[in-house]
């Protein structure tokens, strides 16, 4: 937070830009206002920054000549799919190139057999499961952006989405990225076997945010789609009793293809945008999947409406039709959109906790409304205990916002204290990175930085992202400390 | 710290210092797995115990030196499981542990159908080769805050540090299997796995070991039962079923039978037809992962690997001075070697293990 605005050197800006265009066509190097005011932000628009240059590549080789040329220029750069990224990670630098893969947007391959679709950064989420359809296959990983968010921009946040209980995240799903070095290099990471020889380094590429190296081709693993799939919606009368019945339903064996949770604000600005049908009288609405055979859904429901009743339901509803199956999830994934209707702003949280803490972490920010006095709607992928809780604002008013940073630097320093983390799968960004001192402790951070250096030397790759300073952190004033005793207190602080 | 770790600490500090080899072992039952076994023995098994197991959220926390039978002990008691069924390997060693587990990576059969071992690491605490105790990841399912480091500890041969604890993902035990018996020829069985592979059939294991093809379901009973007939094939009795996917997850299986020719894991893209290498193939994961007791020479073996798109490994036997794992490209190198420098700055830990310059 408090990131201060760069100024534009326009000297260096004309250096940088005749650079670019030695490589790229002079309409794919962008630098008047007019042009590169669209990039100034990402989904996290409290956060602008206008780019010095903005780069454009078609294809993989352009992508390396381009990150070779600001390595030797010694210019950051940012990477950026769709922009649709709620942390900030592609925030431009007002010294830096912005680099757009948006024009990367070819489907290269699908086997149908072998289940896999080799695809370039650009293509979206949504696109991939379009074109796999036809042969009964899907892209498991649904974030709500899906229609417009990039498959590059998912491997960056290691995204999820509403299904990633059972189908787990990008990480679960992504075998391969081929991608470009700072200094030019072409590597990949995995391959379209089922594993590769030496260390995990598609585990750190998926969630890097950009900071390690750009991904220029991705395959992806699709599934075959379940051949049924029918959806709860159980209402309840309190909060609390709805975060239990969550935990019930996972006790019981069973795991859902998606459970999700809405508190009663949430589901009235929900209803008022999509009609839905939901309950609108309930504390808390919990929505619950079972997908696989009919044979296996019809038991999967039977089950979990049991577990729900018994839990303490107040009225359960099983959608009858795909069409309200459809139904009854666009009222969950137009959640932000819908809550954007009623406030000028809202500020999306993204805290992951231990599902039976979820009572408590409700309890805390109903407590936070009354101390800052705004409101704070909340929707979660309740299955995994990920939060999404939305505080409404109007960004018009800078004692508003600076009230609305607090709120949720303290929601997501509870996470914290109960044993969670900051950030579920939206990614630190610029965002959550005061937090990341107090989760990590300063050898940690060390080490975070360290496989930085070991992919980007120069630290050139979306400097100020993901990873604090420890320089940072000490401003910030919250270093973590273990057992009240900041780890090894003989060392000077910073 | 406690005084275990401070202990530890201090004796990594002083191995740095000295730039002296160790060598991290549990139960010693993969001492044959991997390049070189180099320097003094550090024995992890001191450190043990299970941290928290809460099965209403899917995590058990255990630290390094936990016998995997005893977690598995503990999980069967709630129905629950580690999906990726790695193997004990009891006949190499004396009870495998799950710092052990982690670092070498295995995974076995459940892995076409649950996911890998690396896929279900949520959280781990290391030390590093300063003697630091770090904690990456945590006990919850989400978590994008900062590298993904803990994952990255799930097969490096513990060559980036001390695996102290690890949070691992539990999931139910699925409620009904049944194992089935086809009788089919090698290029028959891998297409006929990979078409499955794109119908939603609760396929959990497969395993062709010549002529016959074993498939396991596993979910809901009625959908164990509803697949059933859509596969056809011979029912398996369940005792019976078990103990060959058993045999096939410890390599306890005849085909793994030592006769002297070294076993080659060959792991390619599932549609990859028969690689037709000398020596009998044992095929698993719905064509991905092809087992090999061959005395071909590893370049015949590297070759048809690579040309797949796959990569071959002297799993077990041989000569290693050919190369256990498959050797990375420059670029590749280059960032492993940084990432140990990062980690483990004096060299000091399971060095050589993985490759010669780690």
């Amino acid at each position: 937070m408090n990131i201060a605005v760069t100024g534009i050197n326009f000297i260096r800006q004309a250096e940088v830009a005749a650079r670019l265009r030695q490589i790229l066509p002079a309409e794919a190097v962008l630098h008047a206002e007019e042009d590169t005011r669209s990039y100034e932000c990402d989904g996290l628009s409290a956060y602008r920054q206008l780019p010095m240059v903005v780069a454009l590549p078609s294809n993989e080789e352009e992508v390396r000549q381009v990150l070779a040329a600001c390595h030797e220029l010694k210019a950051p750069v940012v990477a950026r799919g769709a922009g649709t990224g709620l942390s900030g990670g592609a925030l431009p630098m007002g010294d830096g190139v912005l680099l757009s893969l948006a024009k990367m947007r070819r489907i290269l391959a699908l086997d149908p057999v072998a289940r896999t679709a080799r695809v370039q950064p650009g293509v979206t989420n949504l696109a991939i499961s379009d074109a796999a359809a036809p042969c009964g296959l899907f892209y498991a990983p649904d974030p709500s952006s899906q229609i417009a968010c990039s498959i590059g921009g998912n491997v960056a946040e290691n995204s999820g989405g509403v299904h990633c209980l059972k189908y787990g995240l990008t990480l679960h799903n992504v075998l391969r990225v081929r991608a470009v070095t700072i200094e030019g290099e072409v590597v990949e990471f995995g391959s379209e076997a089922l594993d590769s020889p030496g260390l995990d380094l598609l585990a750190l590429m998926i969630g890097s945010e950009g900071m390690l190296a750009v991904a220029t081709e991705i395959t992806v693993r699709l599934l075959p789609r379940p051949e049924a799939a029918r959806v709860i919606l159980a209402s309840f009368d309190d909060v609390e009793k709805a975060g239990n019945a969550v935990a019930e339903v996972i006790a019981a064996g069973v795991v859902p293809s998606g459970l999700e949770m809405m508190d009663r604000p949430a589901a009235r600005a929900v209803e008022e945008f999509v009609h839905a049908g939901y309950d609108l009288e309930a504390a808390a609405l919990l929505l619950c999947e079972a997908d696989g055979t009919p044979e296996e859904v019809e038991e999967g429901i039977a089950g979990m409406a049991e577990v729900l009743r018994r839990a303490g339901a107040t009225a359960i509803r099983v959608s009858g039709s795909e069409a309200e199956r459809q139904r009854f999830w666009a009222g969950r994934k137009a959640a932000f959109p819908a809550v954007g209707r009623i406030s000028p702003d809202y500020y999306c949280m993204d805290g992951t906790i231990p599902r039976k803490k979820l009572g408590e972490i409700l309890k805390f920010i109903a407590e936070m409304e009354k101390k800052y006095g705004l409101r704070c709607p909340n929707v979660f992928h309740a299955g995994d205990g990920n939060l999404h809780p939305l505080i409404l604002f109007d960004a018009n008013d800078p004692a508003q916002l600076e009230r609305t940073e607090r709120f949720a630097g303290e929601v997501l320093e509870k996470c914290i204290e109960v044993g969670g983390t900051i950030t579920g799968e939206h990614g630190v960004g610029v965002e959550k990175i005061n937090q990341m001192c107090v989760q990590f402790a300063r050898a940690e951070i060390e080490r975070f930085q360290g496989v930085k250096r070991a992919f980007d030397p120069g630290g050139l790759l979306n400097p100020g992202k993901n990873i604090p300073t420890l320089h940072r952190c000490a401003e910030f004033g919250r270093m973590r400390a273990r057992g009240g005793q900041l780890p090894h207190s003989e060392l000077p602080r910073f | 710290m406690d005084s275990v770790l401070e202990k530890l600490s201090e004796l990594v500090r002083a191995a740095g210092r000295a730039k002296r080899a160790l060598r991290l072992r549990g139960g010693g039952t993969k001492d044959f797995y991997g390049q070189a076994l180099e320097g003094e023995v550090h024995d992890t098994r001191g450190y043990n115990g299970i941290v928290a197991y809460e099965p209403s959220e899917l995590v058990i926390t255990a630290r390094c030196g936990t016998r995997l039978a005893d977690i598995e002990t503990a999980m069967s008691e709630h129905r629950q499981m580690l999906a990726f069924e790695p193997p004990h390997f009891a006949q190499f060693g004396s009870g495998a542990t799950l710092g052990g587990v982690i670092a070498a990576g295995l995974s076995g059969p459940r892995r076409q159908a649950a996911g890998a071992l690396r896929d279900f690491v949520l959280g781990v605490k290391i030390m590093d080769g300063r003697g630091e105790v770090l904690a990456f990841g945590g006990q919850v399912m989400k978590n994008v805050a900062g590298y993904d480091v803990s994952r990255l500890m799930a097969g490096s041969l513990g060559t980036l540090g001390i695996i102290l604890e690890v949070s691992l993902k539990a999931l139910p035990r699925p409620a009904a299997e049944a194992t089935l018996r086809l009788e089919l020829p090698e290029d028959k069985a891998i297409e006929t796995l990979n078409k499955w592979g794109g119908r939603p059939l609760p396929i959990s294991a497969s395993a062709w070991t010549g002529r016959e093809l074993g498939v396991r379901l596993s979910g809901a009973a009625s959908a164990v039962a509803a697949a059933q007939k859509k596969i056809g094939g011979e029912l398996v009795d369940a005792a019976q079923g078990e103990r060959f996917w058993a045999g096939i997850r410890e390599q306890t299986d005849p085909f793994f039978r030592d006769d002297g020719a070294p076993l080659w894991r060959v792991s390619v893209p599932s549609a990859t037809p028969p690689l037709r290498l000398p020596g009998e193939p044992l095929i698993e994961w719905g064509g991905a992962l092809r087992w090999l007791c061959s005395r071909a020479d590893a370049r015949t073996v590297r070759d048809a690997a690579k040309r797949a798109g796959g990569h071959a490994t002297l799993f077990r036997g041989g000569d290693k001075s050919v190369g256990v794992f498959q050797p990375l490209d420059p670029a590749l190198t280059k960032i492993h070697r940084e990432l140990k420098r990062e980690f483990d700055p004096q060299g000091i830990f399971n060095r050589g293990r993985m490759y010669p310059e780690l």
